[in-house]
């Protein structure tokens, strides 16, 4: 008798699946194929696959392309280090007490407000052409490394607000027992309260990693030549477009990885609290 | 009573911006002595353990440590937090670390302790009540009264000359509250000083040597337990000893 109940049940369960799973089939085929459909019967479909989506016109560009590449590689990974302790250290400005530090944290706040104000292209076209011209000695003229101080900049004081909340995120009552179990103000916060606000923030920091990651392309505008860069000096020499695609082909190789590293994290152990 | 005293509440008065929550409070845990002090929800006990914690300022009275004032603005808050232990109402563990790792914090950082001589003394306390084989577990695998044990091995863990305990029982589900009063009793056996805010009466009246009644901010009775619960003397006590009583909770 029971048996025949579990025996319904389990055939109804399947049933509902098998549903499912074809109302799920039905509908992408009629999604994806009516947008493929749009696309290809477009009056310019024949001109657009030429200029954008040339084989040939890819196989001569990607090697340059990629090579400018390696160098937006390498300008996001320095400078996230960079944003990684410019944030931190801007936010333990802005959280700290002591009234000693009272201009620096006046500073910090001016700093998270005009810095998240202005749009990052904005900033590193004044950082890339206003430093070299204060004709100082000593500070950097390099472009790239120009675009990098604009960049860190920008996201420094992204980053920092996201450290902040983090830290303002932990319970009052950690910072109490850590403070009853005898360690000072900063112990407090290097011991108990950082190590926790760092682990709630880890999958909005990875969100601004792959920001950062794209826009590490604005420093084309001073000059140096990285992917998008070269994508868009051939396209504007052979009027064809398909350099910019492989340029954004390079970009996903990095951010789509990086998405799901950031939705492992947030899934898994972001979400500690109490 | 030929014991000196060791925390010493003097004329404390503490208001939260128009309200006072304290109002003159006197009141002294002598060494090896446990005081409980009983009373509705918020009638300031909490208040008063944390102000002796140096965790909330004080408006005016002093509170002394081994005769020593350590309510003055010039006295290290630090140094005095290092000779008391606090265990909270909600445990307040750190979730990021392990067991093991709550209780050593504090020996190793705050007491310099070295860390083999802090470890082999934190798993034999933690052994000792009854959490042997969870040292490396995060607390939030633990039960509430398991958590509430940790929490009460790091307060101990560095010899504190007094323990404040804040509602240790509150949180927990009636079953679990059987093993955290163990504990405290374990601890008030071996000598321990200790200044309890509680609900548990009939705890309050097998532990503690003294009994004060705080009601709206004030300490109207105190005295042996037995005088206290069994005779009150003041109309407040009686009424809040018998709605305790009509919740079946004495």
């Amino acid at each position: 008798m029971t048996g025949d109940r579990r025996a319904a049940r389990e055939e109804a369960r399947a049933r509902r699946s098998r549903r499912g799973q074809a109302i799920a089939a039905i509908s992408s085929v009629v999604v994806l194929g009516g947008l493929a459909a749009l696309v290809l019967t477009s009056p310019g479909w024949a001109e657009v696959r030429e200029t954008f989506f040339s084989w040939a016109a890819f196989k001569d560009s990607f090697p340059g392309v990629l090579k400018g590449f390696w160098l937006d590689v390498k300008l996001f990974l320095i400078v996230e280090v960079v944003v990684l302790v410019l944030g931190l250290v801007v936010a333990l400005l802005r959280t700290s007490r002591a009234p000693a530090l009272f201009p620096l944290r006046l500073l910090g706040a001016g700093y998270c407000d005009i810095f998240r104000g202005i749009p990052t292209i904005l900033l590193v076209y004044l950082v890339g052409f206003g430093i070299p011209a204060l004709q100082l000695e000593g500070l950097p003229t390099d472009p790239v490394v120009l675009g990098g101080v604009g960049l860190a900049l920008s996201y420094g004081a992204y980053v920092a607000e996201v450290y902040r909340a983090g830290i303002v995120s932990i319970h009052r009552g950690q910072h109490d027992a850590a403070l009853a179990i005898g360690l000072t103000e900063s112990q407090s916060m290097r011991y108990v309260i950082l190590p926790q606000a760092v682990r709630r923030v880890g999958p909005p920091l990875l969100n601004d990693f792959i920001s950062l990651q794209k826009d590490v392309a604005l420093v084309s505008i001073l000059g140096p030549q990285e992917a998008f860069r070269i994508a868009q000096i051939d396209a504007s020499s052979t009027f064809n477009y398909t350099p910019l695609i492989a340029a954004a082909l390079l970009y996903l190789c990095i951010t789509v990885p990086l998405a799901r590293v950031v939705d492992r994290i947030g899934l898994g152990v972001g979400g500690q609290t109490r | 009573m030929t014991s000196k005293p060791v925390v010493e509440i003097r004329g404390v008065t503490k208001a939260f911006g128009e309200r006072e929550v304290l109002h003159g409070i006197d009141l002294e845990v002598r060494e090896h002595q446990a005081v409980a002090v009983i009373g509705a929800s918020g009638s300031g006990k909490s208040t008063l353990l944390r102000c002796v914690d140096l965790l909330e300022d004080i408006d005016d009275g002093d509170i002394f440590l081994d005769g020593e004032v350590i309510t003055d603005p010039a006295v290290d808050t630090v140094a005095v937090r290092r000779r008391l232990g606090l265990v909270f109402q909600a445990y307040n563990l750190f979730p990021h670390l392990t067991v093991l790792g709550n209780v050593l914090l504090g020996s190793v950082r705050a007491h310099d302790i070295p860390r083999d001589e802090a470890e082999e003394r934190g798993r034999a306390l933690l052994a000792r009540f009854g959490l042997a084989g969870r040292e490396d577990d995060r607390p939030d695998e633990l039960s509430g009264g398991q958590q509430q044990r940790v929490a009460l091995v790091r307060a101990f863990a560095s010899r504190p000359r007094a323990l404040l305990l804040d509602e240790v029982t509150s949180a927990l589900d009636p079953e679990l509250v059987g093993d955290v009063l163990e504990a405290v009793r374990e601890l008030k056996a071996e000598g321990m000083t200790m200044l309890i805010a509680t609900h548990e009466m009939s705890f309050a009246r097998e532990v503690a040597d003294t009994i004060c009644f705080l009601h709206d901010g004030r300490i109207l009775e105190s005295g042996p337990p037995e005088r206290v619960l069994s005779s009150p003397q003041r109309p407040e006590t009686q009424r809040f000893l018998r709605r305790l009583l009509e919740a079946g909770r004495l």
